[in-house]
């Protein structure tokens, strides 16, 4: 059994240790928020906060965690109450498939932790998820709203 | 772990909110409300509602992004006349639909069909549901029916009564439908036609969605799956022994001649080993084919004197034979992949007494035809319960990976068991968007009308490769989508007095199928492209060269789109403008590309201005959002789209080698809506094929190039010295 902190909860797993955090959260932990695209950090799809920072899961072997804090999908909203970067995707109605969403959130997420008031060029260089629906001006949109809130 | 055997998970599922630490999430069943023992009875297959006032509105097509789910649930409340924000849908599945005689017809969704071909009897079944509630609510209080009034589920009467829908379902469930229902006249329209709010966002934001490769059970294993690499191989040999006693590893089987699988706990552990797993392929001659090839093929075609016809106005030949000017070129399209975020997955669940799928789908009914194939059960034990899809783009619409589960799953009978692709299983074994090649050859007379046009296609079927049943005569009349001598649903828009567009077959052996937007899209790419080359050829600009050929419909979309864009009016400096129009799956599109070339050969694409006449809006807001995302799929494809053949497989595996357009390359999109009313058509995919060549015809303009093969990312695009 290893021990993993996920939105603010030791959690025990018995994966083993090379195992990417990404099916850890999925398979071991039942959060399936966090999703499978590529499985090489590319799509994005798979991104959590470690730190605070937009990490790509699939390519985080869990052991690699250690006491490190992580933050999922199903982590943002506290008390049922949804983040501003979720209200503003709720408002903007973002989400087509919805399956690039969870990534996108979260990576907006830390966007906008570091820069409360993001310009385009900086949602271009920090939204590097990939979505095939193509929700790409409502993401902007729902950025700019979010910082706005 | 013992198999749960009550009937987990019916049609429509739920998960616990709150995911258990260290366990499983459990999905549950909600009791479908035609349930026998159900207190709840429907008012008809497509309404039911509930004593609290809560409306299910019940979906047959599938969701995928797309925006049908919550535009059908508009169509049925207006209908209604319920409150929108009591409003809820649910999956019917393809099992019952067999069992009530196919009282929901058609679950296949593509072609961009789900609201054009089914509004009217979801309609129907809203304005049905109606009267039996009114008609309830009038015997009760022995009034006639027509003195009743409702709004927004609340039916009144002058003599001051008053009462809910709720409170009279069930009296109403009980009543004989109306054999016939009026329509509302869609101007009187308050729910359909507005830009309401999709009804399946809360959960995507808070990764509560449940898709496919989400799904779990009680018991349940995961299996991980390699075909042979080289499409229609197969399997020589495996060495099991190496792998069986890896992590987890339950299980590891041979399917269909051409597949292994591993069976684990997890999906990990089921690639771990799957990974690990030694393989010996069948390729045969397969294995001599390249792109080079590929090509080559159809490059012959485009000559060949052979060809089906696909339309046919007096005589081409000899009109540009006889043209005072005569202008050709040739282009070329590569295969291309949907690469659907949520890779292919399937859950099966074999008993010899009944065989269920929980998948994302778009076609429910062939998913249950796959099932039932491959358990060699009738249809009638078997079910498929559809989840969300995490991308469809036409992909879902085959059931390969439905048939791959349920033979895995027939390995372990009373075993659920979730298949998974991996992004390379998924990537190198596709039913790819085919290649063709076309050569163009016009006529111009000395005052530059166009007298004559030949467009010869070469290249692969889609009818061929996946249903051959359906060719006529040997010909494939999708292959000459948008350029269709008539017809509501893909007619091609000019009037041109001699004209011949006919098509070469060519068909390698990598399967082609259904792809966002099908064969409009590089139909478009040809014949827009060239007709700018048609108009640089004759001196004339390309709009005023279209509008003269082009039928009023197809005009008047493609001047609704210019208009818009400032078209013919001073651009900021090194900004130039493209234009494209087509009509598919029955709506009329046009599209007005923006864009700069640094003198690098940088490509900027600044702005999109898109028309569409789809004739009724029913969701103003999510067509804004389907036309958006359709210039993201077409300008990908258009800039990176390229699948190629090494040694007889498919050489892309990831995003590593198949690039995706990203939010830094998404132009702004600016869509007009000129709805006529006078139609029913699709709007998902019509606009793809109006991305890439406004673009191309913008690049030409700002460089004096023409590109003619795709994708851009080969091409230097620095200006023509």
């Amino acid at each position: 059994m290893a021990v993993i902190n996920v939105n603010g909860k030791a959690l025990n797993h018995n994966a083993d240790p090379r195992t990417p955090l990404l099916w850890v959260l999925r398979e071991q932990l039942g959060l399936t928020g966090t999703k499978y695209g590529c499985g090489i950090a590319q799509c994005g799809a798979c991104t959590v906060l470690i730190d605070g920072a937009p990490t790509r899961s699939c390519q985080a072997p869990v052991n690699s965690i250690g006491a490190k804090k992580v933050v999922t999908i199903e982590g943002l909203a506290a008390d049922g109450k949804l983040n501003k970067i979720q209200a503003a995707w709720v408002a903007v109605d973002v989400p087509q498939c919805g399956y690039c969403q969870s990534g996108m959130v979260m990576a907006a997420t830390a966007l906008l932790a570091a820069k409360p008031n993001p310009t385009d060029a900086d949602i271009d260089s920090a939204m590097t998820n990939i979505c095939r629906c193509g929700t790409y001006v409502q993401v902007r949109e729902a950025i700019h709203a979010a910082a706005k809130a | 772990m013992t198999i749960h055997q009550t009937s987990l998970g019916r049609r429509r599922f739920l998960v616990s909110s709150a995911a258990v630490a260290g366990g499983f999430s459990l999905a549950f069943s909600i009791p479908f409300d035609a349930d026998a023992q159900s207190p709840v009875k429907e008012l008809n297959a497509w309404v039911v509602i509930h004593p609290d006032d809560k409306v299910v509105i019940r979906i047959a097509r599938s969701e995928m992004g797309q925006g049908t789910l919550t535009g059908l649930c508009q169509l049925a409340a207006e209908e209604l006349e319920c409150d929108w924000t009591k409003v809820t849908w649910e999956y019917p599945t393809p099992n019952e639909n067999v069992k009530r005689n196919r009282v929901w017809k058609n679950f296949s969704t593509g072609g961009s069909r789900g609201i054009r071909e089914s509004n009217h009897y979801v309609r129907e079944g809203g304005a049905m549901a109606r009267e039996m509630l009114l008609a309830a609510a009038a015997a009760e209080w022995k009034v006639p029916a027509g003195e009743l009034k409702v709004d927004k589920g609340v039916i009144t009467h002058s003599s001051g009564k008053k009462t809910t829908y709720g409170a009279v379902a069930a009296a109403a469930a009980q009543l004989e439908p109306p054999k016939e229902v009026k329509l509302k006249d869609p101007k009187d329209w308050k729910i359909a036609g507005k830009p309401v709010k999709r009804l399946d966002t809360l959960d995507k934001v808070t990764g509560k969605q449940l898709y496919g490769i989400d799904f779990t059970m009680p018991g349940m294993l995961v299996a991980a799956v390699r075909a042979c690499p080289v499409i229609g191989g197969k399997l020589k040999s495996f060495d099991a022994a190496r792998v069986e006693k890896m992590p987890g590893v339950k299980k590891v089987v041979a399917i269909d001649g051409n597949a292994v699988v591993v069976v684990a706990d997890t999906y990990w552990n089921a690639r771990t080993a799957l990974a690990a797993l030694p393989t010996d392929w069948d390729i045969g001659k397969l294995g001599e084919v390249q792109t080079e090839t590929i090509n080559a093929m159809l490059k012959e075609g485009l000559d060949a004197s052979e060809a089906f016809v696909g339309n046919k106005v007096g005589d081409a030949k000899t009109a540009i034979d006889g043209a005072a000017k005569k202008v050709t070129a040739t282009y070329s399209f590569p295969y291309q992949h949907h690469v659907t975020m949520e890779p292919m997955n399937a859950t099966a669940r074999y008993t010899p007494e009944k065989c269920e799928v929980w998948c994302g789908t778009q076609n429910g009914e062939a998913a249950l035809a796959a099932a039932s194939e491959a358990s060699g059960l009738p249809t009638d034990k078997c079910d498929v319960h559809k989840m969300l899809l995490g991308g469809g783009f036409g992909r879902r619409g085959r059931s390969d990976y439905v048939r791959q589960a349920v033979l895995v799953a027939k390995e372990m009978p009373g075993m659920p068991a979730k298949l998974i692709w991996s992004r390379e299983e998924d990537m190198t074994h596709c039913q790819y968007h085919p290649t063709t090649m076309a050569k163009l050859t016009g006529g111009l007379d000395a005052q530059g009308n166009l007298v004559g046009l030949h467009i010869r296609i070469s290249g692969q079927s889609i009818l061929a490769s996946l249903l051959p049943q359906n060719l006529q005569n040997g010909m494939d009349p999708v292959v000459f989508q948008g350029l269709m001598a008539s017809g509501v649903e893909s007619a091609y828009g000019y009037t041109v007095p001699n004209l011949l567009i006919d098509h070469a077959m060519r068909n390698p052996h990598i399967t082609a199928g259904f792809w966002r937007g099908v064969n409009t899209n590089q139909n478009a790419v040809y014949m827009e492209s060239f007709m700018d080359e048609l108009a640089d050829a004759a001196g004339q600009d390309p709009l005023a060269f279209r509008l003269k050929l082009l039928k009023p419909k197809w005009a008047a979309v493609l001047k609704a789109a210019a208009d818009k864009a400032g078209y013919g009016k001073p651009l900021p400096a090194g900004h130039f403008h493209g234009l494209a129009q087509v009509m598919g799956y029955g709506s009329y599109v046009a599209g007005v590309a923006e864009v700069s070339v640094s003198p690098d050969g940088a490509l900027k694409i600044h702005k999109i201005t898109a028309a569409t006449n789809c004739g009724h809006v029913v969701n103003p807001a999510q067509i804004e959002r389907q036309v958006a995302g359709s210039f993201a799929y077409g300008l990908s494809a258009a800039l990176y789209g390229e699948i190629t053949v090494k040694d007889g497989a498919v050489e892309q595996t990831n995003f590593d080698s198949y690039n995706l357009m990203r939010i830094d390359e998404m132009p702004k999109v600016e869509t007009v809506l000129v709805p006529t009313g006078d139609f029913w058509g699709g709007v998902g995919e019509p606009t793809i094929a109006v991305a890439a060549p406004s673009v191309l015809n913008a690049i030409a303009r700002a460089t004096g190039k023409r590109v003619r093969n795709l994708p851009l990312m080969h091409h230097e695009l620095q200006k023509a010295s």
